[in-house]
């Protein structure tokens, strides 16, 4: 325990002398880590496949789509590309050059700016089930804003964490970005120390002790937690039906078999459609994935055996298992559960109040798809909504009574790849936000700039204080010229004169 | 009182689920109604602030009257654009989609104010929470009485009490509040409150703005207009309730050769603004309460700068009133210069080279405001390179937070959060992500079971591969 003190001191102290020195601050470094850091997926991509086999049992087209190629666009398009043209507009003068026409006269002249600049030494942690891009990505914005990192990966995905712990000092510059790996009492040592910024992905839990910890040291945090992302499933033609489920099928099963923060969790859907729903979800999951437990292909596996012993006490539940209508089995020398389908589990069990997180998929029927809505509001705000609909006045009663991190409209998961969206949540799935330009401004801090000459002193500025001079300053603040300009010439009075209110 | 406060979140709550605060019109009319109040109201506003703080009516009405009717103005002016949706750039990955972005009240807000421009610091945040379409608690500092009841009062009589609210109290109606699930909270104040406030919200996951304070340093160059430069340290510091305010100047910095014409300069300006006896001044605030009185004392009696008052340090402790006092060369190890000043006494201390004030700055916590008066370009950039801070002005003082669109907050110790302007707005809504596809273009591409072909187009649409696109986007079905 000691070293392991001893240990986070020192780095932490290294990372602020780093920082201080201003290494970290030039346009020229930032790019060449962020070409680093493509360099580093692009050379030892079959590792990381590997690492996540191991780990999750991920097969690589989903390692590649959700991990290694996530940062390869965010990095690329996003940061690298933009780069060439937004950072050093950002860094070299002002993001936002304000008008002096919005200062009022009173000022002028006078030019007001923000400058983004580096908050200083941040600290990243990243959860297990995208564990490549979860810190490579949050990674990735705090480089592009210019400062010094730790970062925490998982220890639930060891062979994740110990690749970015070997091979991130081999690309990157040790000086600056760490890899600190360990279990909770690492973590609960590196909380102790002062960060300049926390990002945290996870659970709401663990969301709380990190937020705690920091506010002992005033740090900001970004928690980007999760939730039960419902699916609000309207009535379809039989060929968007088809979409849907597949959509539907791939967004749950696809992505590390459901546990993901913006997986799907449950769907509600009208009750008359629900028989059609099933048949459809199991003939997709025979596709997708496979018949039998003993035969699953192209999913994940449960990521441990706690994970694996709550999914599966989740369906131990009488009410609930006596609602399984397809899967149910599971595999626990392998950690592998089947996908499985629900249909109407009682609402009060574990399964439909805690986040699933996992290859389980509950159908709640409704009387009408309206229900949906206040079905949603009775809970906490998910990190995302799906709705699948080609009713505009439905989408639009959806956007406006519910609240979410996100809604998407008519398909799964893929908001997490739409750069010009912030990725977030609010209220129990999170606060705070990144992706593209966000992760950018999420490590940043935006500092206020005024700038004046020492030409036109305006008098009725300074006391003594008198009626004129409050008048004066009434009119100019009001941008009321024309009266004003009548103060000056009808009222010549000096400021030395004292008229008391 | 926990019971009342859980009863009060209720309420508020239900009209927010009703909801009557998200309308544009509802936004309007409490806006309206702010305006109006502080038009029709403005010599009970004047009088409660003479009275808690002794602020001289100029002050009442430049800082915070006109502070708060400026704010709605703008408010009423662009709501309609703020509510718009933002739309969003979307990619060839996505093809096709389109994205925007929906802004949306996080729900019931509370706002703890604090005494030295509590009219200001209560109306300001709940103007942006109700453009924002909030519901809305006011806690007012119970330091300044006749304000706090007197914001009761009016913001009852004024504006939809069944969505904005004011609770009255101390300590024990505070904790009470903030044992409570509120979907933001605001507060301005110190950073020891700060903490006990961040902690309190991390157990409900409530995002918080912090407005705190720190020591805003202002260096000053050599050969500056010491004219101009004089009488606008002036104006952030004495002219700004009397040095109580978290933006104004806490320290000065200047050379070791430039010092006395810094300080020759400060005196003949002060005495041209309040007068030989500036305890008799009606343009000076009094100190808030005999707590800080005797802080302040403290500061002035500390054995290490007794000696170093070189010019003020008259007090009356009846009236709780102290003269402009300036200190020359204070060690780095006192007091004064290890807390936040948050009174009339200006100690400026020395270096041998202007840049070493950068130094001397970066070594303590980031403040909230960070002051710079200079001629020379290239010192302005490495100031504004170097120091961090949450806003800057050069060659002025305070102004920077007048500006609505500057963002006003803080960083580090300073604070976590900005509001103003559209910021305000920004500050109490959750920017919603809106991702809108179509049934068209599904390729069999996106689904398992993955092949090395597939895995191989895959690729393609990813890395933006225009034939790989062609393909996937035509792929087989």
């Amino acid at each position: 325990m000691e070293e392991i003190v001893a240990r986070v001191g020192k780095n932490l102290a290294e990372l602020r002398q780093n920082f201080r020195s201003g290494r970290t601050r030039g346009l020229e470094w930032r790019k060449t880590q962020l070409r680093a850091i493509l360099k580093l997926v692009a050379e030892n991509e079959d590792e990381i496949f590997e690492a996540l086999n191991r780990d999750l049992g991920k097969h690589p087209a989903e390692a590649y789509r959700d991990e290694t190629s996530s940062s390869n666009y965010i990095t690329e398009s996003s940061c690298l590309g933009l780069l060439s043209s937004f950072l050093p507009r950002f860094m070299a003068e002002a993001a936002t050059v304000v008008l002096v026409g919005k200062l009022p006269l009173l000022l002028f002249p006078a030019k007001a700016e923000v400058l983004p600049e580096p908050l200083g030494v941040v600290l990243i942690f990243a959860s297990w089930n995208f564990p490549i891009s979860l810190a490579l990505d949050p990674l990735i914005g705090a480089i592009s804003a210019g400062n010094t990192v730790v970062v925490k990966p998982s220890e639930l995905a060891p062979a994740c964490s110990s690749f970015l712990a070997r091979i991130v000092p081999l690309y990157l510059d040790n000086k600056a970005i760490k890899v600190v790996e360990g279990g909770s009492d690492v973590a609960e040592k590196l909380l102790e120390q002062k960060w300049d910024k926390i990002f945290f992905t996870g659970s709401a839990r663990v969301g709380r002790i990190i937020m705690s910890a920091a506010a002992k040291h005033l740090t900001p945090v970004t928690l980007e937690l999760g939730g039960k992302c419902p699916i609000i499933l309207d009535s379809l033609s039989g060929s968007d039906l088809k979409v849907a489920v597949k959509r539907i099928s791939g967004g749950k099963w696809g992505a590390c078999a459901g546990q993901a923060c913006i997986g799907i969790d449950y769907v509600l859907v009208q009750q008359k459609l629900a028989p059609v729903l099933v048949e459809l979800l199991k003939k997709c999951i025979k596709t997708f994935y496979g018949e039998n437990v003993k035969n699953l292909n192209s999913i994940c596996r449960i990521v441990n055996k706690n994970h694996f012993e709550r999914v599966c006490n989740l369906l131990e539940d009488p009410g609930v298992a006596a609602s399984i209508v397809y899967g149910g089995s599971f595999d626990k020398q392998n950690l592998l559960i089947e996908p499985t389908i629900l249909l109407d589990p009682p609402l009060d069990a574990d399964i439909m109040t805690e986040e699933i997180f996992g290859p389980v998929l509950p159908i709640i029927t409704l009387n009408e798809v309206e229900e949906s809505i206040e079905f949603i509001n009775a809970r906490p705000k998910p990190l995302a909504i799906y709705v699948f609909t080609k009713n505009k006045t439905f989408k639009e009663k959806v956007l406006q009574e519910t609240s979410s991190g996100s809604v998407i409209f008519n398909d799964t998961m893929i908001q997490f790849i739409c750069d010009g969206l912030p990725f977030g949540g609010v209220g129990q799935s999170g606060f705070g936000r990144y992706h593209g330009k966000y992760s950018f401004d999420t490590f940043s801090h935006e500092k206020a700039i005024l700038k004046r000459s020492f030409f036109l002193e305006l008098e009725p500025r300074y006391p003594p204080w008198n009626g004129f001079k409050l008048e004066f300053i009434r009119l100019a603040y009001n941008f009321d010229y024309i009266r004003l300009l009548l103060l000056l010439l009808g009222l010549r009075r000096r400021y030395t004169s004292r008229i008391v209110i | 009182m926990a019971l009342e406060a859980a009863q009060l979140v209720a309420g508020l709550r239900a009209t927010f689920v009703s909801g009557k605060t998200k309308s544009y019109e509802w936004r309007v009319s409490q806006l309206k109604a702010v305006v109006k109040l502080a038009d029709e109201r403005e010599k009970d506003i004047i009088g409660a602030l003479r009275s808690d703080l002794n602020k001289p009516e100029f002050e009442s009405y430049v800082h915070e009257i006109s502070g708060v009717k400026k704010s709605c103005k703008l408010a009423l002016k662009e709501l309609q654009q703020w509510m718009t949706p933002e739309k969003a750039k979307t990619s060839s990955t996505t093809f096709p989609s389109s994205a925007e972005i929906v802004s949306e009240p996080l729900g019931v807000i509370l706002v703890i104010s604090t005494w030295n421009y509590p009219f200001l610091l209560s109306l300001d945040p709940i103007v942006g929470a109700i453009s924002a379409g909030n519901t809305v608690v006011l806690k007012p500092s119970e330091i300044t009485p006749a304000t706090s009841s007197m914001l009761s009062k009016l913001i009852h009589e004024y504006m939809d009490s069944s969505a904005v609210k004011v609770v009255e109290g101390a300590v024990p109606e505070t904790t009470a509040l903030l044992e409570q699930k509120w979907d933001k909270i605001f507060y301005t104040g110190s950073c020891k409150v700060g903490r006990i406030i961040l902690a309190a919200a991390a157990k409900h996951l409530t995002p918080v703005i912090l407005e705190l304070g720190g020591k805003c340093p202002v260096v000053v160059d050599e050969n500056v207009n010491l004219e101009v430069a004089a009488r606008r340290i002036i104006a952030g510091k004495w002219c700004s309730n009397n040095g109580q305010t978290c933006v104004a100047p806490d320290y000065a910095i200047t050379t070791k050769a430039f010092a006395s014409k810094l300080i020759d300069a400060l005196i003949s300006e002060l005495e041209k603004f309040f007068g030989k006896e500036p305890l008799k001044s009606q343009d000076l605030s009094r100190i808030v309460n005999s707590n800080h009185f005797n802080r302040l004392e403290k500061l002035m009696n500390d054995e290490k700068v007794s000696d170093k008052i070189v010019h003020g340090g008259q007090r009356d402790e009846t009236n709780l009133k102290i003269a402009p006092t300036i200190l020359f060369d204070v060690p780095e190890d006192s007091l004064i210069m290890n807390e936040e000043i948050f009174g009339p006494l200006l100690p400026i201390i020395t270096v041998n080279k202007i840049e070493d004030s950068i130094n001397v700055i970066n070594a303590r916590e980031k403040p909230l405001a960070a002051y710079l008066f200079t001629d020379e370009k290239r010192l302005e950039e490495e100031f504004i390179g170097s120091v961090s801070a949450g806003g800057m002005s050069i060659n002025e003082t305070t102004l920077q937070v007048t500006v609505n669109s500057l963002p006003f907050g803080g960083v580090g110790e300073s604070g976590m959060g900005s509001y103003h302007g559209k910021f305000s707005f920004d500050a109490f809504s959750h920017k919603k992500a809106v991702l809108r596809r179509s049934f068209a273009g599904d390729a069999a591409t996106r689904y398992p079971p993955y092949t090395p072909e597939k895995l191989r187009l895959i690729k393609a649409l990813l890395d933006g591969n225009a034939l790989g696109i062609f393909r996937a986007l035509f792929g087989r079905l």
